[in-house]
C-alpha cells in the first residue's frame, strides 16, 4: 500500500509537469457525481455541504484553506497578519487587499463594495442566512477604497479568518444580488441558481436537485486555468452507486463522499478504473454520556435536566469502564476501513489543537471490570451487575444508519461482557437531528443514558466548538432544548478556561488551552467517549489529475487545477 | 353522460379539498424537521433564524390557508402569465421549496419530461407486451407458453425493482459496458447519434419498469380472457362456424378488454408519480426522485404539492376510467 501510494504520488508529480503548459478549456468535459444532489448555488441560503461545495466552483471567498488547514489567498494579494500590518496590533481590525484587475465572470470589476454587500446580505435580520456564524462579532465592514476591505471586530479577535474565508462565506456580486436582501433572498431564484462569480467555472444550466452544467469562466484570474472547458455535476442516488460510476463503469471522473463499507471498497477498487482518496478533518464519531437522569418516571421538564443527576453515569468510574471496554480499532475496521482511525480526542486536528492522548485505544476488559467492582457494582444473578438492588441497565440511542447499527451491536456485545444490560434504540435521522422541542427523540433532549453521533467544527479553530460545552449551553426546557452540551456537562474550571481561550492571542498558548479543554471532556472525565476520527472518502478516475482532497474547505477547492491525464 | 361527468367533476371539488387538508396534516405531523438538514456546526440561534425565514414556524392553519391560496390562485395565475405573456401574478408569493428556495411548480415542470419519457414509455411497452401474453396465455391455458408467462409475471411481481435495477447495472454497465448506469438529464435529442444515446440510457430503467407493469397487466388480461372464453356467446359463435381467429380476437378480446382498459387507465396516474426506486437506482431524477428527496429533507411545501397533484390525477383518471367504461360497455349507462 505504501509503495502504491508513493508510486501514485510520483506519477501525479510527473503528470503535473505538462499541466503547467496547458491552456484554458483544453481538456474538454469533466463529470462529477454528488450522491446528494445540489439544491442551490448560494452558500448563504443552504448549509448543506453539497450546495456549499458545488457553489464554491463559482463563488469564492477572499481566502480559503489548503489541504493542511493553512489560510491561502484567493481574491487577495496576501494573507493579512500582524507582521504585515493587515491585522491591527490590538487584533480588532483586519484589512484585506483585493488583487487589482480581478473581474467577475460577466466582465465587471470586483470591488471592496462587493465584500461589504456580502456581509450585509448575510447579516440581514430577515434573510435567514445559513452562514451567519461566520460574521459573528463584527462591528462593521467597510470599503476603505476600491480594493481595500476593512473589518472591525467588537472585541479583539484572535482568529479573524472567519468572515470571507472558506467556501461558507463567499463574495457575492453586489450588482446581481442588490434586490435580494432580507425576505427577498429566497425569491431571487435566477441569482441563487446562476450566481455571477469569480471562480474557475460559471453556471450554464441549473436543474434543481439534479444536474448543474458549468463552463470555464472566461475571466478567471489565471489565464491558463481551468483546464476543463465544461463541468457537469450530476446528483442523486447513493454512495455505492456513485462509487460504482467512477470505479467500475468509468462514467464519471469524480464521486463525492463515497462512504461505503471497507469490503465494498476493496471490491470496487478491483474495477481498476479509479482510486479512492481519503483525508482526515475534524469529524469524530463519539458516544456521549448523559450526566442527568433520563428516567421516564421523572415529570416532563425535569427529565434529563441538571435537577436530577444520573443514578450511575455521574460516577466517573462507570463512564471510564464503559470506554475501556470498547475496541475502537475493530470499529474502524468494520465501519470505515481506510477512511477512519481510532481516536480518543474530541478535537483530532489540526495538529496544534490535537491532544497526543491515546490511552483509550487499547481495549482493556479486565481494567473495566475492576473499575466497576471498585465502584460497587457487583455481578448479580443472570450476569448483570447491580448495586443496592438496582441493575446496571443502559439505553443506548443513535440515528438510523447501517454503520451506526453495526457499532451499536458491537458495543452492546462488549458492554454485555462487562455485565451491563444494554437496550438499543435507533431513531430516524430527520427526527434525531431535527431539534423539534416537542419530540422526545432529539439528540439534544437525550432521553437515554448514552447516545452516539458525529460532529465536527467549521474551519480550523476549535474555540466555538469547545465553547459549546459551557455549563449554560446545556439543552433544557428553558432554552427550547437547544444547544450541543447534551451531556449537561458543568465544570466552572472548564468555563473559566474557555473564557481564557477567547482572550488568548498567542497561537501556541491557544493550542495548549484547547488541548486541556479537550482532555477535560475526554480522558479526565469520560463525559465524551470519542470512537472514530472519520475521514472523507471520495473517488476519482485514473484519468483525472490534480485532485487533492481537502477537509478544511470545499472538496472542490482546487478544481481549477484539475486536468485530464492523457 | 355529460351530466354524469359534470356531477362527478363538481363532487371532486370537496373531495380534493378534503384530501388536501388530510395530506397537509399528515405531512405536518410526520416526524422530522427541515432542521435536521442543517449541519450541527451551525449554532442554534442561526438555525432558528433559518427556520423562521422559511416560514416553517407559522401556525398550522396559516400555512394551510397560504398554501391553498398559492396553489389555487397564485400558481394558475403564473401559468396564465407564462402562456399569454401577462403579469397578473407579479410580486405574489409562489409555493417555494425549502430545499432550493425556488418555486415548486418550476421544478415539477423541469422534472416532468424525464418521468414521462422513462416511466411513460415503460408503461406503454409494458402494456404492449402484456396484452398479447395475456391473450395467448388464456387461450392456451396451462400450455408451456402460459406456464412461462406465469413464471415471468411472478418474477416481475415479486422481485423488487431495486434488485433487478442493480443486477442490470452490474451486468450491462459494469461487465458488458453496453448501457450507461446513470441517466443524463441534460441530453438533448437533436440528431441520430443523440437519439441513440437517449435510447441507450432509457433501455435499462424502461426494461425494469416494463417488466413490472407487464407482469401486472398480463395477469388481468389473462383472467379476463378466461372469464369470457367460458361464456355461452363464445360457444354460439363457434357453433355458427366462425373462424377461431374471429372468435378470439373479435368477440372475446373486445369483451375482455373492458375491465383491462379500466385497470390501464387507473394506472396512468402512477406514471406521473414516477418510479421512486427505479429513478433513484438509475439517477433519472424525475418526479419520484423529487418526492423522495423532498421527504428526506422534510421539504414540506414540495411534498405537499406533489402528493396533492398525484391526488388530483388519481381522481381525474378515476373519472376518465368510469367514462371510458360507459363508452366501451353498452350494458353500462349513466343516464
Amino acid at each position: 500500500m505504501k509503495l502504491k501510494t508513493a508510486l501514485l504520488g510520483a506519477a501525479a508529480t510527473l503528470a503535473f509537469a505538462p499541466a503547467a503548459f496547458a491552456e484554458r478549456g483544453a481538456d474538454g468535459n469533466v463529470k462529477v457525481l454528488y450522491s446528494q444532489a445540489v439544491s442551490i448555488m448560494n452558500a448563504y441560503l443552504s448549509s448543506g455541504t453539497k450546495d456549499v461545495e458545488v457553489g464554491s466552483l463559482v463563488l469564492e471567498p477572499l481566502a480559503g484553506f489548503d489541504n493542511e488547514g493553512n489560510v491561502i489567498p484567493r481574491l487577495v494579494t496576501e494573507i493579512p497578519s500582524v507582521e504585515n500590518g493587515g491585522i491591527s496590533e490590538d487584533l480588532t481590525t483586519i484589512t484585506w487587499k483585493l488583487t487589482p484587475g480581478l473581474l467577475w465572470s460577466d466582465g465587471t470589476p470586483v470591488t471592496a463594495a462587493d465584500a461589504v454587500f456580502s456581509y450585509e446580505y448575510c447579516t440581514h435580520p430577515e434573510g435567514g442566512c445559513a452562514q451567519a456564524a461566520r460574521y459573528e462579532g463584527i462591528e462593521k465592514v467597510e470599503a476603505v477604497d476600491e480594493l481595500t476591505v476593512k473589518i472591525t471586530w467588537t472585541a479583539p479577535k484572535p482568529n479573524p479568518f472567519t468572515a470571507f474565508v472558506g467556501a461558507t462565506s463567499p463574495i457575492l456580486q453586489a450588482a446581481q444580488f442588490a434586490n435580494c436582501l432580507g425576505t427577498a433572498a429566497p425569491t431571487c431564484t435566477e441569482q441563487n441558481f446562476k450566481p455571477v462569480g469569480t471562480g474557475p467555472f460559471m453556471v450554464t444550466d441549473f436543474k434543481v436537485n439534479d444536474v448543474v452544467e458549468l463552463a470555464a469562466n472566461p475571466n478567471y484570474r489565471d489565464a491558463a486555468k481551468p483546464a476543463f472547458a465544461t463541468m457537469t455535476v450530476k446528483g442523486g442516488g447513493d454512495a455505492a452507486g456513485a462509487a460504482r460510476a467512477v470505479m467500475e463503469t468509468g462514467e464519471f471522473d469524480y464521486a463525492w463522499n463515497t462512504q461505503i463499507n471497507p469490503e465494498l471498497q476493496s471490491q470496487m477498487e478491483a474495477g481498476g478504473k479509479g482510486v479512492f482518496v481519503s483525508a482526515f478533518g475534524t469529524l469524530v464519531e463519539r458516544i456521549e454520556m448523559n450526566l442527568t437522569n433520563p428516567s421516564p418516571d421523572l415529570p416532563e421538564g425535569e427529565r434529563s435536566t441538571a435537577k436530577h443527576p444520573h443514578p450511575f453515569l455521574s460516577d466517573i468510574r462507570v463512564r471510564q469502564a464503559l470506554s475501556k471496554a470498547i475496541d475502537r480499532n475493530l470499529l474502524v475496521e468494520v465501519g470505515y476501513g481506510n477512511a477512519g482511525r481510532a481516536t480518543c480526542n474530541l478535537v483530532p486536528a489540526p495538529a496544534l489543537y490535537a491532544s497526543p492522548n491515546t490511552d483509550c485505544i487499547e481495549q482493556d476488559m479486565e481494567g473495566a471490570k475492576a473499575l466497576l467492582d471498585e465502584a460497587g457494582w457487583t455481578v448479580g444473578a443472570n450476569g448483570i451487575r447491580e448495586k443496592d438492588g438496582k441493575p446496571l441497565k443502559i439505553l443506548y440511542q443513535t440515528s438510523v444508519n447501517a454503520v451506526r447499527q453495526d457499532f451499536q451491536a458491537l458495543v452492546k456485545g462488549w458492554w454485555n461482557e462487562l455485565g451491563v444490560d444494554v437496550e438499543l434504540k435507533s431513531i430516524d435521522g430527520g427526527v434525531y437531528f431535527g431539534g423539534d422541542p416537542g419530540s422526545p427523540d432529539t439528540f439534544q433532549k437525550f432521553y437515554a443514558d448514552v447516545e452516539m453521533y458525529a460532529n465536527n467544527f467549521d474551519g480550523t479553530d476549535p474555540e466555538p466548538y469547545l465553547a459549546q460545552y459551557l455549563c449554560d449551553k446545556a439543552p433544557k426546557p428553558e432554552n427550547g432544548w437547544q444547544g450541543e452540551n447534551v451531556n449537561r456537562f458543568c465544570d466552572p474550571a472548564y468555563d473559566a478556561m474557555v473564557a481564557e481561550l477567547a482572550t488568548t492571542r498567542d497561537m501556541d498558548k491557544r493550542g495548549e488551552i484547547a488541548i486541556r479543554l479537550n482532555e477535560m471532556l475526554t480522558k479526565d472525565s469520560y463525559v465524551i467517549v470519542p470512537l472514530v476520527d472519520r475521514g472523507r472518502l471520495s473517488a476519482h478516475s485514473n484519468t483525472l489529475g490534480g485532485v487533492v482532497l481537502n477537509t478544511w474547505d470545499s472538496e472542490l477547492w482546487n478544481a481549477s487545477d484539475w486536468f485530464r491525464i492523457k | 353522460m355529460l351530466t354524469f361527468t359534470i356531477r362527478r367533476l363538481l363532487m371532486a371539488i370537496p373531495t380534493l379539498l378534503f384530501i388536501s387538508l388530510v395530506i397537509f396534516l399528515l405531512v405536518d405531523f410526520a416526524p422530522g424537521s427541515p432542521m435536521s438538514q442543517i449541519p450541527l456546526t451551525v449554532p442554534p440561534e442561526v438555525r432558528l433564524k433559518i427556520i423562521e425565514a422559511m416560514g416553517a414556524n407559522d401556525p398550522l392553519f396559516v400555512r394551510y390557508l397560504l398554501w391553498l391560496k398559492q396553489f389555487f390562485w397564485v400558481e394558475p395565475l403564473v401559468l396564465f402569465d407564462t402562456l399569454f405573456g401577462t403579469s397578473h401574478a407579479h410580486g405574489m408569493q409562489r409555493i417555494v421549496s425549502w430545499q432550493s428556495r425556488s418555486p415548486v411548480m418550476d421544478i415539477i415542470w423541469q422534472r416532468l419530461p424525464q418521468t414521462l419519457s422513462v416511466v411513460g414509455s415503460a408503461y406503454v411497452i409494458g402494456v404492449l407486451i402484456a396484452l398479447p401474453i395475456g391473450i395467448y396465455s388464456a387461450y392456451r391455458q396451462y400450455s408451456w407458453f402460459d406456464q412461462l408467462g406465469t413464471f415471468i409475471a411472478m418474477i416481475g411481481f415479486s422481485v423488487p425493482t431495486f434488485f433487478t435495477g442493480v443486477v442490470l447495472i452490474l451486468v450491462f454497465s459494469v461487465n458488458l459496458g453496453w448501457f450507461p448506469s446513470i441517466y443524463d438529464t441534460s441530453l438533448r435529442v437533436t440528431d441520430w447519434e443523440s437519439f441513440l444515446k437517449q435510447v441507450k440510457q432509457m433501455a435499462m430503467p424502461v426494461a425494469v419498469l416494463a417488466l413490472y407493469n407487464a407482469a401486472q397487466i398480463s395477469r388481468y388480461m389473462r383472467s379476463s380472457m378466461l372469464d369470457n372464453l367460458a361464456q355461452d356467446y363464445v360457444r354460439t359463435a363457434r357453433a355458427k362456424g366462425m373462424a377461431e381467429r374471429v372468435v378470439v380476437l373479435k368477440h372475446v378480446l373486445r369483451n375482455s378488454l373492458i375491465p383491462v382498459v379500466t385497470v390501464i387507465a387507473l394506472g396512468i396516474p402512477t406514471i406521473f408519480g414516477g418510479a421512486i426506486i427505479t429513478e433513484q437506482v438509475f439517477k433519472v431524477n424525475g418526479l419520484g426522485a423529487l418526492l423522495i428527496n423532498a421527504i428526506h429533507g422534510s421539504d414540506l411545501p414540495m411534498v405537499q404539492t406533489l402528493t396533492f397533484i398525484f391526488a388530483v390525477l388519481i381522481v381525474m383518471f378515476n373519472l376518465i376510467a368510469d367514462v371510458l367504461y360507459g363508452m366501451l360497455d353498452p350494458r353500462i349507462r349513466y343516464d
